[in-house]
């Protein structure tokens, strides 16, 4: 399944590219693009060049796809396993190109002192960095910093906004 | 539960219940007449009260600001003097008042002066106070301001009355730091003890959080997220210069002057998790404070700068400790409650002022350092980030009331509240400046 799909999605994304300037057959239906270059294609030198490869890039389209969000839960730093895959998919990314750089911004819920809050949300990102590093990252690459209860994803009160509120967001910097 | 069994007489019972609804009323009233953005109303009643007299300025209503009732509001926001009606009095500061008269109207004290435009622009403004129990000029005094400063003087000359008559020291020419936010956008003003004519100090999209004086009221330090990240800086006020003294890897937060202005305490993570360092008031020679394994923050030193209160939750949950400016080993200062924050000692170091959890509340407490006593302070449930006025009789701090974020100040009793109430915005985190400016 694999190769296949990554054997496939190339040649099918470069026939869409390639449809977009010239006429290739894909499908019968009567799309006709009556544009003196669509018409001329590959003739007059005016499209694409016949030399165009068009790049897909699956890694980017997967790290796309990585989380870049871990919650945690109340009074909590620890790293829940249900978010071992969005620490894991960050550290292959960031270790697939150690000059990726990427700052841990730490985040709790409202309740409580500003500076006590701030001081929370750095304990969950450095418990997000600690993660990471483990995977092989480098300290470089990383850096954990905290808004503390400043910047709430969500506004509101009560435990379903709370919950949201209190993450660990990775930033590519 | 035990909170309240710390609660002193005077906060429970049927005093809260009177004291409720005397707050209830007065600030409901207030709030549509609120023309400034920022008005002050009182609320509860201390238990002596100075009958005082001041009257009209002569053409204090040709000066730019109303300088008589700047000093009667003053006097009256203080809690310890009753204004009585002065209208259609015309008096200055050379008139031979009839003491007589005033002592059957009821005065016991009267001041009256003048606001006088110089040729050059500036204003003269004069006063005089006399005793009319005794029936003698206490003194007074002139000042040569320019208009912008000419509210100033006003204060000035009512931290002059208040001097004389109570014997302490008047803060109504101090100033006061805080944060709002409105929509997206963050400013630090700073405002007169009154809460009116405040200037911004800094605006931004980002936050800004834990402002903190400077010693000789010149400077604020300050947390911005100007960078993306927590960065101390130190802002001259009169100037607008600023620079950032702690940048480092991690968070750089909760500045705090040393009283004789020459270090501050800082949070820094750079170290991998939050604790107090110290350095110089430029950033220079950074030396660590603490070194705990658990989060160490809100420094806040002793007025006579041997000691530091900090929060701590190396006891498993947030604290209050102390520990020596030059390091050693914290000892535990709170131990009812289980998240006991934001620590702010008293000028004359006998008392701290913090917030404690009450189940969900969040409630400004006064604990007696000496024996180590606390009581509650407040009926409100989401009390943050007290300061004390630099004579210690009054506290400010940031609630929550009617759905909007408010500051508040409180008499050390308790009794006596005024209220700065936001029209416009949400504030946050005041700051009370020391004397001077």
């Amino acid at each position: 399944m694999k190769p296949s799909i990554k054997f496939l999605l190339p040649t099918v994304a470069i026939a869409l590219l390639a449809g977009c300037a010239s006429s290739v057959k894909l499908d019968e239906t009567p799309v006709e693009t009556r544009t003196p270059n669509s018409a001329n294609a590959g003739a007059t030198g005016t499209g694409a060049p016949k030399s165009q490869v068009a790049n897909v890039d699956l890694a980017a389209q997967n790290a796309a796809q990585i989380g870049k969000v871990v919650y945690f839960d109340y009074d909590s730093y620890v790293v829940k396993d249900e978010f071992r895959a969005v620490v894991e998919g960050n550290a292959k990314l960031l270790n697939s190109d150690r000059k990726k750089h990427v700052v841990v911004e730490g985040h709790t819920d409202e309740r409580g002192g500003r500076e006590y809050n701030l001081a929370l949300g750095q304990k969950r990102a450095e418990a997000v960095v600690k993660s990471l590093t483990l995977l092989g990252v480098q300290d470089s690459q990383l850096e954990a910093v905290s808004y503390g209860k400043e910047r709430p994803s969500v506004s509101g009160t009560g435990e379903a906004v709370w919950a949201k509120n209190r993450r660990a967001e990775l930033r590519e910097r | 539960m035990k909170t309240r069994s710390q609660q002193s007489p005077l906060t429970g019972g049927l005093a809260r219940l009177s004291r409720r609804s005397v707050i209830a009323l007065p600030l409901a009233a207030a709030v549509p007449f609120a023309r400034a953005q920022f008005r002050v109303e009182i609320a509860g009643v201390g238990a002596t009260q100075l009958p005082i007299a001041v009257t009209r300025f002569r053409d204090e209503e040709r000066a730019a600001q109303p300088v008589g009732a700047i000093v009667r509001a003053d006097l009256e926001r203080s809690g310890l003097f009753r204004n009585l009606d002065t209208a259609g009095v015309a008096l200055d500061e050379t008139s031979q008042p009839n003491m007589s008269d005033w002592r059957s109207r009821g005065a016991d004290a009267l001041v009256s002066g003048s606001a006088t435009r110089l040729a050059d622009g500036r204003y003269d403004v004069r006063y005089r106070l006399w005793d009319v129990v005794k029936g003698r000029d206490v003194g007074g005094q002139s000042y040569a301001v320019s208009a912008a400063d000419l509210r100033l003087a006003a204060h000035q000359i009512a931290d002059q009355v208040y001097e004389k008559l109570t014997g302490e020291k008047g803060v109504f020419s101090t100033r006061i730091a805080y944060v709002t936010k409105a929509g997206p956008r963050y400013t630090l003003w700073v405002t007169d003890a009154d809460g009116e004519g405040a200037q911004s100090a800094l605006q931004s999209s980002e936050p800004i959080i834990s402002p903190a004086w400077s010693p000789d009221g010149r400077e604020l330090a300050y947390v911005s997220f100007e960078s993306r990240k927590a960065v101390v800086y130190v802002q001259d006020v009169g100037t607008g210069k600023r620079r950032s003294v702690a940048n480092f890897r991690g968070s750089n937060s909760a500045p705090a002057f040393s009283p004789d202005g020459k270090q501050l305490a800082v949070t820094l993570s750079r170290d991998g998790i939050s604790q107090l360092y110290l350095m110089g008031r430029d950033g220079e020679n950074v030396h660590r404070l603490t070194t705990s394994s658990s989060i160490d923050t809100e420094a806040t030193w002793t007025p006579d700068g041997r000691s530091i209160y900090f929060v701590s939750d190396r006891g498993g949950s947030p604290q209050i400790y102390r520990i020596s400016a030059a390091g050693g080993n914290p000892e535990r200062v709170t131990f009812n409650g289980s998240y006991n924050i934001s620590p702010a000692i008293s000028p004359d170091g006998k008392q701290m002022a913090y917030i404690t959890r009450d189940g969900g509340a969040f409630k400004l407490q006064l604990m007696d350092l000496a024996g180590g006593s606390s009581r509650g302070l407040t009926e409100t449930s989401d009390d943050e980030s007290p300061s004390f006025a630099p004579n210690g009789r009054l506290i400010i701090y940031a609630t929550r009331d009617g759905g909007r974020d408010v500051l508040m100040t409180t008499t050390p009793d308790g009794k006596i509240k005024t209220r700065l109430v936001s029209t416009t915005a949400d504030v946050r985190e005041p700051v009370w400046g020391p004397y001077g400016r």
